[in-house]
Protein backbone atom coordinates (compact mmCIF):
# COMPACT_ATOMS: atom_id res chain seq x y z
CA UNK A 1 0.00 0.00 0.00
CA UNK A 2 2.18 2.55 0.75
CA UNK A 3 6.14 2.80 1.71
CA UNK A 4 6.12 6.33 3.38
CA UNK A 5 8.14 6.38 6.60
CA UNK A 6 6.40 4.32 9.12
CA UNK A 7 2.64 3.92 10.10
CA UNK A 8 2.74 6.36 12.66
CA UNK A 9 0.09 9.42 11.94
CA UNK A 10 0.54 12.14 10.69
CA UNK A 11 1.65 15.27 13.06
CA UNK A 12 -0.87 16.27 15.42
CA UNK A 13 -1.95 19.80 15.07
CA UNK A 14 -0.42 22.15 16.78
CA UNK A 15 3.01 19.60 17.01
CA UNK A 16 6.44 21.24 16.59
CA UNK A 17 6.10 20.15 12.56
CA UNK A 18 6.46 23.38 10.77
CA UNK A 19 2.88 24.40 9.51
CA UNK A 20 1.63 23.37 5.46
CA UNK A 21 -0.60 26.90 5.77
CA UNK A 22 -0.50 29.29 8.51
CA UNK A 23 -3.04 31.75 9.15
CA UNK A 24 -2.33 35.21 11.11
CA UNK A 25 -4.91 37.09 12.42
CA UNK A 26 -6.72 36.67 9.23
CA UNK A 27 -10.32 38.44 8.43
CA UNK A 28 -11.90 37.28 5.39
CA UNK A 29 -15.20 39.01 4.02
CA UNK A 30 -17.67 39.96 0.88
CA UNK A 31 -17.82 43.36 0.70
CA UNK A 32 -19.50 44.73 3.98
CA UNK A 33 -20.00 40.59 4.98
CA UNK A 34 -17.39 39.75 6.97
CA UNK A 35 -16.93 35.74 7.07
CA UNK A 36 -14.08 34.79 9.41
CA UNK A 37 -12.63 37.32 11.98
CA UNK A 38 -9.23 37.21 13.49
CA UNK A 39 -8.77 33.39 12.45
CA UNK A 40 -5.19 32.32 14.21
CA UNK A 41 -4.15 28.78 13.15
CA UNK A 42 -1.55 26.41 11.09
CA UNK A 43 -2.82 23.34 9.63
CA UNK A 44 0.37 20.95 10.29
CA UNK A 45 2.19 19.23 7.31
CA UNK A 46 1.32 16.12 6.29
CA UNK A 47 -2.38 16.52 8.55
CA UNK A 48 -5.16 15.58 7.75
CA UNK A 49 -7.92 18.36 8.25
CA UNK A 50 -11.48 18.07 7.96
CA UNK A 51 -13.19 21.79 7.86
CA UNK A 52 -16.73 22.49 8.50
CA UNK A 53 -19.63 25.12 8.58
CA UNK A 54 -23.08 25.88 7.85
CA UNK A 55 -23.89 26.84 3.73
CA UNK A 56 -22.89 30.05 3.68
CA UNK A 57 -20.53 29.97 6.76
CA UNK A 58 -16.69 30.49 4.93
CA UNK A 59 -15.46 27.21 3.61
CA UNK A 60 -15.22 28.21 0.23
CA UNK A 61 -13.97 31.37 0.35
CA UNK A 62 -11.15 30.10 2.74
CA UNK A 63 -9.76 28.00 0.53
CA UNK A 64 -9.94 30.56 -1.76
CA UNK A 65 -7.93 32.52 0.70
CA UNK A 66 -5.50 29.86 0.91
CA UNK A 67 -5.18 29.73 -3.19
CA UNK A 68 -4.51 33.75 -2.70
CA UNK A 69 -8.16 34.42 -4.92
CA UNK A 70 -9.49 36.09 -2.43
CA UNK A 71 -7.56 38.99 -0.23
CA UNK A 72 -7.79 39.00 3.59
CA UNK A 73 -9.09 42.34 4.72
CA UNK A 74 -6.49 42.08 7.88
CA UNK A 75 -4.06 39.26 9.10
CA UNK A 76 -1.14 37.07 6.98
CA UNK A 77 -2.04 34.13 5.42
CA UNK A 78 1.02 31.57 4.74
CA UNK A 79 1.76 28.48 2.63
CA UNK A 80 5.00 27.10 2.52
CA UNK A 81 6.53 29.74 3.84
CA UNK A 82 5.36 32.35 1.40
CA UNK A 83 2.23 34.46 1.48
CA UNK A 84 -0.55 32.91 -0.57
CA UNK A 85 -1.01 33.95 -4.17
CA UNK A 86 -2.53 32.65 -7.17
CA UNK A 87 -0.47 30.31 -8.95
CA UNK A 88 1.20 28.54 -6.69
CA UNK A 89 2.68 25.30 -7.21
CA UNK A 90 2.58 22.28 -5.34
CA UNK A 91 -1.34 23.05 -4.64
CA UNK A 92 -4.06 20.24 -5.92
CA UNK A 93 -7.53 21.54 -5.92
CA UNK A 94 -10.52 20.12 -5.92
CA UNK A 95 -13.30 22.67 -6.58
CA UNK A 96 -16.79 22.56 -4.90
CA UNK A 97 -19.54 21.07 -7.17
CA UNK A 98 -20.50 23.20 -9.81
CA UNK A 99 -23.13 22.88 -12.95
CA UNK A 100 -21.26 21.32 -15.71
CA UNK A 101 -22.69 23.24 -19.28
CA UNK A 102 -24.35 20.46 -20.88
CA UNK A 103 -21.49 20.39 -23.70
CA UNK A 104 -18.71 19.38 -21.22
CA UNK A 105 -20.36 16.28 -20.19
CA UNK A 106 -20.03 15.17 -23.64
CA UNK A 107 -16.48 15.54 -23.35
CA UNK A 108 -13.76 12.68 -21.84
CA UNK A 109 -12.60 13.21 -18.70
CA UNK A 110 -9.18 13.15 -19.78
CA UNK A 111 -10.15 16.33 -21.59
CA UNK A 112 -10.84 18.08 -19.06
CA UNK A 113 -7.26 17.21 -17.26
CA UNK A 114 -5.15 18.04 -20.46
CA UNK A 115 -6.85 21.00 -20.67
CA UNK A 116 -5.72 21.87 -17.35
CA UNK A 117 -2.31 20.12 -17.81
CA UNK A 118 -1.29 20.50 -21.23
CA UNK A 119 2.04 18.84 -21.93
CA UNK A 120 1.96 16.68 -19.04
CA UNK A 121 0.69 13.24 -20.19
CA UNK A 122 2.62 11.34 -17.91
CA UNK A 123 2.21 12.96 -14.64
CA UNK A 124 -1.82 12.56 -15.76
CA UNK A 125 -1.41 9.40 -16.29
CA UNK A 126 0.22 8.76 -12.63
CA UNK A 127 -3.10 10.90 -11.30
CA UNK A 128 -5.30 8.54 -12.55
CA UNK A 129 -3.65 5.75 -11.49
CA UNK A 130 -3.59 6.82 -8.33
CA UNK A 131 -7.83 7.37 -7.88
CA UNK A 132 -7.27 3.94 -10.37
CA UNK A 133 -9.40 5.91 -13.00
CA UNK A 134 -7.52 5.04 -16.22
CA UNK A 135 -10.31 3.22 -17.63
CA UNK A 136 -13.10 5.99 -16.59
CA UNK A 137 -10.95 8.79 -17.99
CA UNK A 138 -11.67 7.62 -21.99
CA UNK A 139 -15.52 7.58 -20.89
CA UNK A 140 -18.36 10.65 -21.38
CA UNK A 141 -18.13 12.78 -18.14
CA UNK A 142 -21.74 12.55 -18.40
CA UNK A 143 -22.24 8.58 -18.58
CA UNK A 144 -20.37 8.26 -15.19
CA UNK A 145 -21.80 7.91 -11.44
CA UNK A 146 -21.16 10.88 -9.21
CA UNK A 147 -19.01 8.73 -7.16
CA UNK A 148 -16.63 7.97 -10.91
CA UNK A 149 -16.80 11.48 -11.52
CA UNK A 150 -15.33 12.58 -8.00
CA UNK A 151 -12.43 10.30 -8.29
CA UNK A 152 -11.58 11.70 -11.78
CA UNK A 153 -12.22 15.49 -10.46
CA UNK A 154 -9.80 14.15 -7.66
CA UNK A 155 -7.64 13.02 -10.13
CA UNK A 156 -6.83 15.84 -11.67
CA UNK A 157 -6.11 17.55 -8.22
CA UNK A 158 -3.30 15.30 -7.96
CA UNK A 159 -1.34 15.73 -11.17
CA UNK A 160 1.65 16.69 -10.70
CA UNK A 161 2.04 15.10 -7.21
CA UNK A 162 1.01 17.96 -5.21
CA UNK A 163 1.99 18.46 -1.08
CA UNK A 164 -1.41 20.77 0.02
CA UNK A 165 -4.54 19.47 -1.51
CA UNK A 166 -7.55 21.37 -0.82
CA UNK A 167 -10.78 19.58 -1.48
CA UNK A 168 -13.65 21.55 -1.56
CA UNK A 169 -16.74 19.06 -0.32
CA UNK A 170 -15.89 15.82 -2.52
CA UNK A 171 -18.79 14.05 -0.82
CA UNK A 172 -21.46 15.65 -1.73
CA UNK A 173 -24.08 14.01 -3.93
CA UNK A 174 -22.11 10.67 -2.80
CA UNK A 175 -24.19 8.06 -1.13
CA UNK A 176 -22.97 6.52 1.86
CA UNK A 177 -20.74 3.50 0.68
CA UNK A 178 -18.92 5.81 -2.00
CA UNK A 179 -18.45 8.54 0.94
CA UNK A 180 -16.59 5.65 2.80
CA UNK A 181 -14.58 4.81 0.03
CA UNK A 182 -13.77 8.80 -1.30
CA UNK A 183 -12.15 9.07 1.98
CA UNK A 184 -10.18 6.13 2.15
CA UNK A 185 -8.44 6.67 -1.21
CA UNK A 186 -7.68 10.47 -0.39
CA UNK A 187 -6.21 9.42 2.82
CA UNK A 188 -4.17 6.74 1.34
CA UNK A 189 -2.91 9.20 -1.35
CA UNK A 190 -2.13 11.93 1.32
CA UNK A 191 0.14 9.26 3.05
CA UNK A 192 1.73 8.31 -0.61
CA UNK A 193 2.39 11.75 -1.07
CA UNK A 194 2.83 13.33 2.16
CA UNK A 195 0.93 15.41 1.41
CA UNK A 196 -1.34 17.93 3.69
CA UNK A 197 -5.44 17.70 2.92
CA UNK A 198 -8.08 20.34 3.84
CA UNK A 199 -11.24 18.76 3.40
CA UNK A 200 -14.85 20.58 3.66
CA UNK A 201 -17.48 18.64 4.51
CA UNK A 202 -21.17 19.06 6.18
CA UNK A 203 -21.44 15.59 7.33
CA UNK A 204 -18.58 14.88 9.63
CA UNK A 205 -19.33 11.10 10.43
CA UNK A 206 -17.50 10.15 7.10
CA UNK A 207 -14.30 11.84 8.61
CA UNK A 208 -14.37 11.04 11.91
CA UNK A 209 -11.74 8.10 12.02
CA UNK A 210 -9.77 9.49 9.67
CA UNK A 211 -8.95 13.29 10.19
CA UNK A 212 -6.30 14.31 12.47
CA UNK A 213 -7.82 17.88 13.09
CA UNK A 214 -11.13 19.78 13.15
CA UNK A 215 -11.11 23.32 11.56
CA UNK A 216 -14.57 24.58 11.90
CA UNK A 217 -15.79 28.17 11.07
CA UNK A 218 -18.90 29.22 14.11
CA UNK A 219 -20.03 32.54 13.89
CA UNK A 220 -17.14 34.07 12.05
CA UNK A 221 -14.86 32.39 14.64
CA UNK A 222 -12.44 29.39 12.91
CA UNK A 223 -11.29 26.62 15.54
CA UNK A 224 -8.64 24.34 14.91
CA UNK A 225 -8.80 21.72 17.22
CA UNK A 226 -8.54 17.93 17.62
CA UNK A 227 -11.17 16.15 16.48
CA UNK A 228 -13.14 14.87 19.72
CA UNK A 229 -13.39 18.77 20.28
CA UNK A 230 -15.67 18.89 17.70
CA UNK A 231 -17.85 16.53 19.60
CA UNK A 232 -19.77 18.12 22.57
CA UNK A 233 -23.20 18.75 22.33
CA UNK A 234 -22.41 22.61 22.67
CA UNK A 235 -20.03 22.75 20.17
CA UNK A 236 -22.06 21.20 16.89
CA UNK A 237 -25.19 22.46 18.04
CA UNK A 238 -22.93 26.16 17.19
CA UNK A 239 -22.08 24.51 14.16
CA UNK A 240 -25.24 23.45 12.77
CA UNK A 241 -27.52 25.69 14.07
CA UNK A 242 -29.67 22.91 15.26
CA UNK A 243 -29.69 20.58 18.30
CA UNK A 244 -27.20 17.34 17.55
CA UNK A 245 -26.51 14.14 19.20
CA UNK A 246 -23.58 12.00 19.50
CA UNK A 247 -24.23 8.57 19.81
CA UNK A 248 -20.83 5.91 20.59
CA UNK A 249 -21.23 2.37 20.59
CA UNK A 250 -19.41 -0.70 19.35
CA UNK A 251 -16.48 1.30 19.26
CA UNK A 252 -17.63 4.08 17.19
CA UNK A 253 -18.91 7.92 17.89
CA UNK A 254 -22.18 8.97 15.24
CA UNK A 255 -23.30 12.28 14.98
CA UNK A 256 -26.66 12.72 14.28
CA UNK A 257 -29.82 15.67 14.79
CA UNK A 258 -31.52 15.30 18.12
CA UNK A 259 -35.01 15.23 17.35
CA UNK B 1 -23.86 20.55 -63.56
CA UNK B 2 -21.83 21.04 -61.08
CA UNK B 3 -18.44 21.86 -63.53
CA UNK B 4 -20.92 24.63 -65.09
CA UNK B 5 -22.05 25.82 -61.74
CA UNK B 6 -18.07 26.62 -60.79
CA UNK B 7 -17.24 28.48 -64.18
CA UNK B 8 -19.24 31.56 -62.55
CA UNK B 9 -16.94 33.82 -60.98
CA UNK B 10 -19.44 34.73 -58.23
CA UNK B 11 -19.60 31.19 -57.12
CA UNK B 12 -15.89 30.69 -57.08
CA UNK B 13 -16.01 33.36 -54.70
CA UNK B 14 -18.80 32.50 -52.61
CA UNK B 15 -17.44 29.21 -52.21
CA UNK B 16 -14.46 30.65 -50.86
CA UNK B 17 -16.13 33.60 -48.34
CA UNK B 18 -17.87 29.98 -47.22
CA UNK B 19 -14.45 28.09 -46.85
CA UNK B 20 -13.32 31.23 -44.50
CA UNK B 21 -15.61 31.92 -42.83
CA UNK B 22 -16.86 28.15 -42.20
CA UNK B 23 -13.01 27.91 -40.55
CA UNK B 24 -13.83 30.52 -37.98
CA UNK B 25 -17.26 30.10 -37.32
CA UNK B 26 -16.78 26.26 -36.55
CA UNK B 27 -14.10 26.75 -33.95
CA UNK B 28 -15.11 29.72 -32.74
CA UNK B 29 -18.98 28.16 -32.56
CA UNK B 30 -17.39 25.24 -30.63
CA UNK B 31 -16.00 26.91 -28.40
CA UNK B 32 -19.28 29.12 -27.45
CA UNK B 33 -21.16 25.85 -27.30
CA UNK B 34 -18.64 24.12 -24.84
CA UNK B 35 -18.71 27.41 -22.81
CA UNK B 36 -22.46 27.13 -22.76
CA UNK B 37 -22.23 30.80 -23.87
CA UNK B 38 -24.37 29.75 -27.81
CA UNK B 39 -26.86 33.34 -26.54
CA UNK B 40 -23.78 35.33 -26.27
CA UNK B 41 -23.03 34.55 -29.82
CA UNK B 42 -26.27 35.22 -30.34
CA UNK B 43 -26.57 38.74 -29.26
CA UNK B 44 -22.97 39.56 -30.86
CA UNK B 45 -24.51 38.91 -33.96
CA UNK B 46 -27.67 41.50 -33.80
CA UNK B 47 -24.71 43.68 -32.89
CA UNK B 48 -23.61 43.38 -35.84
CA UNK B 49 -26.77 44.47 -37.29
CA UNK B 50 -26.52 48.05 -35.63
CA UNK B 51 -22.96 48.17 -36.40
CA UNK B 52 -23.96 47.45 -40.13
CA UNK B 53 -26.62 49.58 -39.95
CA UNK B 54 -24.86 52.45 -38.72
CA UNK B 55 -22.26 52.56 -40.92
CA UNK B 56 -24.70 52.56 -43.78
CA UNK B 57 -26.34 55.50 -42.58
CA UNK B 58 -22.79 57.18 -41.85
CA UNK B 59 -22.76 56.21 -46.07
CA UNK B 60 -19.31 54.01 -45.47
CA UNK B 61 -19.85 50.30 -46.78
CA UNK B 62 -21.50 48.05 -44.08
CA UNK B 63 -18.45 45.48 -43.35
CA UNK B 64 -16.62 47.86 -40.86
CA UNK B 65 -19.51 48.33 -38.83
CA UNK B 66 -20.28 45.48 -38.85
CA UNK B 67 -17.58 43.70 -37.76
CA UNK B 68 -15.92 46.91 -35.54
CA UNK B 69 -19.57 47.03 -32.73
CA UNK B 70 -19.61 43.48 -32.54
CA UNK B 71 -15.59 43.08 -31.62
CA UNK B 72 -16.03 46.16 -28.93
CA UNK B 73 -19.59 44.16 -27.45
CA UNK B 74 -17.68 41.66 -27.55
CA UNK B 75 -15.13 42.89 -25.16
CA UNK B 76 -17.79 44.33 -22.76
CA UNK B 77 -19.77 41.42 -22.53
CA UNK B 78 -16.27 39.33 -22.01
CA UNK B 79 -15.45 41.51 -19.40
CA UNK B 80 -18.66 42.21 -17.42
CA UNK B 81 -19.33 37.75 -17.37
CA UNK B 82 -18.17 36.26 -14.55
CA UNK B 83 -16.37 33.17 -14.49
CA UNK B 84 -17.90 30.62 -14.80
CA UNK B 85 -19.74 28.54 -11.71
CA UNK B 86 -21.02 31.53 -9.83
CA UNK B 87 -24.01 33.83 -9.81
CA UNK B 88 -25.03 36.33 -12.09
CA UNK B 89 -26.21 34.12 -14.69
CA UNK B 90 -29.41 34.69 -15.04
CA UNK B 91 -29.04 38.16 -14.74
CA UNK B 92 -26.23 38.19 -17.67
CA UNK B 93 -28.50 36.26 -19.93
CA UNK B 94 -31.64 39.17 -19.27
CA UNK B 95 -28.68 41.53 -20.04
CA UNK B 96 -27.45 40.01 -23.27
CA UNK B 97 -31.16 39.58 -23.99
CA UNK B 98 -31.77 43.42 -23.52
CA UNK B 99 -28.85 44.51 -25.10
CA UNK B 100 -29.71 42.21 -28.53
CA UNK B 101 -33.24 44.19 -28.80
CA UNK B 102 -31.75 46.99 -28.08
CA UNK B 103 -29.02 46.51 -30.84
CA UNK B 104 -31.81 45.38 -33.48
CA UNK B 105 -34.06 48.51 -32.62
CA UNK B 106 -31.02 50.92 -33.36
CA UNK B 107 -30.07 49.28 -36.55
CA UNK B 108 -33.90 49.01 -37.50
CA UNK B 109 -33.27 53.02 -36.58
CA UNK B 110 -30.24 53.72 -39.22
CA UNK B 111 -31.33 52.29 -41.95
CA UNK B 112 -34.88 53.79 -41.40
CA UNK B 113 -32.47 57.46 -41.89
CA UNK B 114 -30.07 55.45 -44.44
CA UNK B 115 -31.13 56.13 -48.06
CA UNK B 116 -32.05 52.60 -49.94
CA UNK B 117 -32.29 51.08 -47.04
CA UNK B 118 -34.64 47.81 -47.88
CA UNK B 119 -32.44 45.73 -49.93
CA UNK B 120 -29.65 46.13 -47.67
CA UNK B 121 -32.07 45.40 -44.77
CA UNK B 122 -32.69 42.04 -46.35
CA UNK B 123 -29.28 41.01 -46.85
CA UNK B 124 -28.20 42.17 -43.79
CA UNK B 125 -30.55 39.84 -41.91
CA UNK B 126 -30.76 36.68 -44.11
CA UNK B 127 -27.65 37.28 -45.70
CA UNK B 128 -26.22 37.20 -49.44
CA UNK B 129 -23.40 35.38 -50.05
CA UNK B 130 -23.72 35.28 -54.14
CA UNK B 131 -23.32 38.99 -53.85
CA UNK B 132 -19.93 39.11 -52.49
CA UNK B 133 -17.80 41.25 -54.45
CA UNK B 134 -14.18 40.87 -54.78
CA UNK B 135 -12.77 43.79 -52.01
CA UNK B 136 -15.51 42.55 -49.66
CA UNK B 137 -13.91 38.70 -49.71
CA UNK B 138 -10.38 40.04 -49.85
CA UNK B 139 -11.39 41.86 -46.89
CA UNK B 140 -13.44 38.76 -45.49
CA UNK B 141 -10.35 36.64 -45.81
CA UNK B 142 -7.80 38.92 -44.14
CA UNK B 143 -9.87 39.20 -41.24
CA UNK B 144 -10.11 35.73 -40.75
CA UNK B 145 -6.85 34.80 -41.09
CA UNK B 146 -6.14 37.55 -38.21
CA UNK B 147 -8.64 35.96 -36.13
CA UNK B 148 -7.69 32.46 -36.72
CA UNK B 149 -3.86 33.41 -35.50
CA UNK B 150 -5.33 34.99 -32.51
CA UNK B 151 -6.84 31.70 -31.58
CA UNK B 152 -4.24 29.85 -32.47
CA UNK B 153 -2.04 31.75 -30.08
CA UNK B 154 -4.69 31.39 -27.11
CA UNK B 155 -6.33 28.17 -27.60
CA UNK B 156 -4.69 26.45 -24.79
CA UNK B 157 -4.89 29.31 -22.36
CA UNK B 158 -8.83 29.71 -23.74
CA UNK B 159 -9.49 25.55 -23.78
CA UNK B 160 -8.41 25.87 -19.74
CA UNK B 161 -10.67 28.87 -18.88
CA UNK B 162 -13.43 27.62 -20.67
CA UNK B 163 -13.22 23.89 -19.20
CA UNK B 164 -11.49 24.54 -15.95
CA UNK B 165 -12.19 28.25 -14.70
CA UNK B 166 -11.63 27.49 -10.80
CA UNK B 167 -8.56 25.78 -11.96
CA UNK B 168 -7.22 28.75 -13.91
CA UNK B 169 -7.71 31.20 -11.60
CA UNK B 170 -6.33 29.32 -8.75
CA UNK B 171 -3.30 29.38 -11.68
CA UNK B 172 -3.18 32.85 -11.44
CA UNK B 173 -4.85 32.87 -15.30
CA UNK B 174 -6.38 36.45 -16.10
CA UNK B 175 -9.37 34.45 -16.81
CA UNK B 176 -11.67 37.74 -17.65
CA UNK B 177 -9.01 38.49 -20.09
CA UNK B 178 -9.21 35.76 -21.65
CA UNK B 179 -12.74 35.64 -21.93
CA UNK B 180 -12.85 39.31 -23.21
CA UNK B 181 -10.18 38.11 -26.06
CA UNK B 182 -12.49 35.33 -26.84
CA UNK B 183 -15.67 36.98 -27.33
CA UNK B 184 -13.73 39.85 -29.32
CA UNK B 185 -12.71 36.91 -31.61
CA UNK B 186 -16.31 36.08 -31.82
CA UNK B 187 -17.64 39.28 -32.42
CA UNK B 188 -15.64 38.43 -35.63
CA UNK B 189 -16.71 35.48 -36.47
CA UNK B 190 -20.23 36.60 -35.96
CA UNK B 191 -19.81 39.32 -38.45
CA UNK B 192 -18.08 36.85 -41.10
CA UNK B 193 -21.01 34.54 -40.53
CA UNK B 194 -23.72 37.23 -41.30
CA UNK B 195 -21.75 38.00 -44.37
CA UNK B 196 -22.89 34.80 -45.47
CA UNK B 197 -26.46 33.50 -43.81
CA UNK B 198 -27.38 36.88 -42.13
CA UNK B 199 -27.59 38.00 -38.71
CA UNK B 200 -30.80 36.43 -38.43
CA UNK B 201 -29.22 34.03 -38.99
CA UNK B 202 -25.79 33.47 -37.77
CA UNK B 203 -27.14 30.55 -35.22
CA UNK B 204 -27.35 28.28 -37.69
CA UNK B 205 -24.07 28.76 -38.93
CA UNK B 206 -22.24 29.39 -35.78
CA UNK B 207 -24.19 27.02 -33.22
CA UNK B 208 -25.67 23.88 -35.21
CA UNK B 209 -22.45 22.70 -36.83
CA UNK B 210 -20.74 22.37 -32.81
CA UNK B 211 -23.74 21.19 -31.66
CA UNK B 212 -23.95 18.49 -33.71
CA UNK B 213 -19.85 17.88 -33.64
CA UNK B 214 -20.46 17.70 -29.63
CA UNK B 215 -22.31 14.69 -29.87
CA UNK B 216 -19.98 12.90 -31.85
CA UNK B 217 -16.92 13.29 -30.05
CA UNK B 218 -15.54 13.47 -26.40
CA UNK B 219 -12.19 15.44 -27.32
CA UNK B 220 -12.17 19.41 -27.65
CA UNK B 221 -9.58 19.52 -30.67
CA UNK B 222 -11.65 16.83 -32.92
CA UNK B 223 -14.50 18.27 -31.96
CA UNK B 224 -13.46 21.37 -33.36
CA UNK B 225 -12.33 19.82 -36.47
CA UNK B 226 -15.72 17.99 -37.03
CA UNK B 227 -17.79 21.18 -36.57
CA UNK B 228 -15.59 23.37 -39.14
CA UNK B 229 -15.88 20.38 -41.29
CA UNK B 230 -19.68 20.11 -40.73
CA UNK B 231 -20.07 24.08 -41.32
CA UNK B 232 -18.04 23.62 -44.54
CA UNK B 233 -20.60 21.00 -46.07
CA UNK B 234 -23.29 23.20 -44.92
CA UNK B 235 -22.78 26.18 -47.07
CA UNK B 236 -21.26 24.35 -49.93
CA UNK B 237 -24.71 22.15 -50.23
CA UNK B 238 -26.22 24.90 -49.82
CA UNK B 239 -24.50 26.47 -52.40
CA UNK B 240 -25.12 24.11 -54.93
CA UNK B 241 -28.54 23.34 -53.50
CA UNK B 242 -29.53 26.96 -54.49
CA UNK B 243 -28.02 26.54 -58.13
CA UNK B 244 -30.36 23.54 -58.27
CA UNK B 245 -33.53 25.13 -56.91
CA UNK B 246 -33.10 28.44 -57.20
CA UNK B 247 -34.32 29.09 -53.25
CA UNK B 248 -32.42 31.29 -51.27
CA UNK B 249 -28.49 29.97 -50.01
CA UNK B 250 -29.65 30.71 -46.34
CA UNK B 251 -32.64 28.65 -46.37
CA UNK B 252 -30.29 25.29 -47.67
CA UNK B 253 -27.83 26.27 -45.20
CA UNK B 254 -30.40 26.69 -42.27
CA UNK B 255 -32.07 23.66 -43.78
CA UNK B 256 -29.16 21.81 -43.56
CA UNK B 257 -27.43 23.07 -40.56
CA UNK B 258 -30.55 21.45 -38.59
CA UNK B 259 -30.76 17.99 -40.51
CA UNK B 260 -27.13 18.06 -39.33
CA UNK B 261 -27.73 18.27 -35.81
CA UNK B 262 -30.91 16.53 -35.64
CA UNK B 263 -28.56 13.51 -37.11
CA UNK B 264 -25.69 13.63 -34.62
CA UNK B 265 -28.15 13.37 -32.04
CA UNK B 266 -29.47 10.52 -33.55
CA UNK B 267 -25.92 8.99 -33.97
CA UNK B 268 -25.06 10.49 -30.82
CA UNK B 269 -27.44 8.49 -28.40
CA UNK B 270 -26.88 5.11 -30.29
CA UNK B 271 -22.79 6.24 -29.35
CA UNK B 272 -24.32 6.33 -25.79
CA UNK B 273 -25.62 2.78 -25.74
CA UNK B 274 -22.72 1.21 -26.90
N1 LIG C 1 -17.99 36.37 -4.96
C1 LIG C 1 -18.80 36.63 -3.93
N2 LIG C 1 -19.33 37.86 -3.79
C2 LIG C 1 -20.14 38.16 -2.77
N3 LIG C 1 -20.50 37.29 -1.81
C3 LIG C 1 -20.00 36.05 -1.89
C4 LIG C 1 -19.14 35.65 -2.96
N4 LIG C 1 -18.81 34.35 -2.77
C5 LIG C 1 -19.44 33.96 -1.66
N5 LIG C 1 -20.16 34.97 -1.12
C6 LIG C 1 -20.95 34.91 0.13
O1 LIG C 1 -20.09 34.59 1.18
C7 LIG C 1 -20.68 33.66 2.04
C8 LIG C 1 -19.78 32.47 2.21
O2 LIG C 1 -19.73 31.75 0.98
P1 LIG C 1 -18.91 30.41 0.86
O3 LIG C 1 -19.16 29.91 -0.52
O4 LIG C 1 -17.53 30.62 1.30
O5 LIG C 1 -19.65 29.49 1.92
P2 LIG C 1 -19.51 27.94 2.19
O6 LIG C 1 -19.22 27.75 3.62
O7 LIG C 1 -18.56 27.35 1.22
O8 LIG C 1 -20.99 27.44 1.89
P3 LIG C 1 -21.51 26.05 1.28
O9 LIG C 1 -21.53 25.08 2.40
O10 LIG C 1 -22.89 26.37 0.84
O11 LIG C 1 -20.60 25.68 0.17
C9 LIG C 1 -22.04 33.34 1.47
O12 LIG C 1 -23.00 34.06 2.19
C10 LIG C 1 -21.96 33.79 0.08
O13 LIG C 1 -23.21 34.26 -0.36
MG1 LIG D 1 -18.68 26.04 -0.30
Amino acid sequence: MTDSPGEERAPQAGAAAPAAVEFAGVTLAHGRRRLVEDASFGLAQGAFVGLFGANGAGKTTLMRSVLGLERPRAGRITVFDAPARPGRAGIGILPQQRQWPAATLDLAAIALLEAAHPGQGPAIGAALDLVDGQALARRRLGALSGGERQRLLLAQALVGAPRLLLLDEPLAGLDPGAQVQIVALIDRIRRQLEATVLFSAHDLNPLLGVMDAALWIAARRVRLDAPAALLRADVLDGLYGARMQVISGEGRVVVVPAC
Amino acid sequence: MLSQMLQFGFMQDALLAALAVSVLAGVVGYLLVLRAASFAGHALSHIAFAGASAALLAGWPPLPGMIGLPVLAGAAIGAIERPAGRRGGAAADVAIGLLLAASLAVGLLCLHFATGSVSAATSLLFGNILGIDRATLWVLCAVVVAALAGLAWMHRTLLFVILQPDLAEAQGVRVRLVWAGFMMLAGVAVAASAQIVGVLLTFALMVAPPAAAQRLTRHPRTGAAVSVALALAQCWAGLVASYLTDWPVSVWIVGFGVAAFVLAWAVGARLDRR
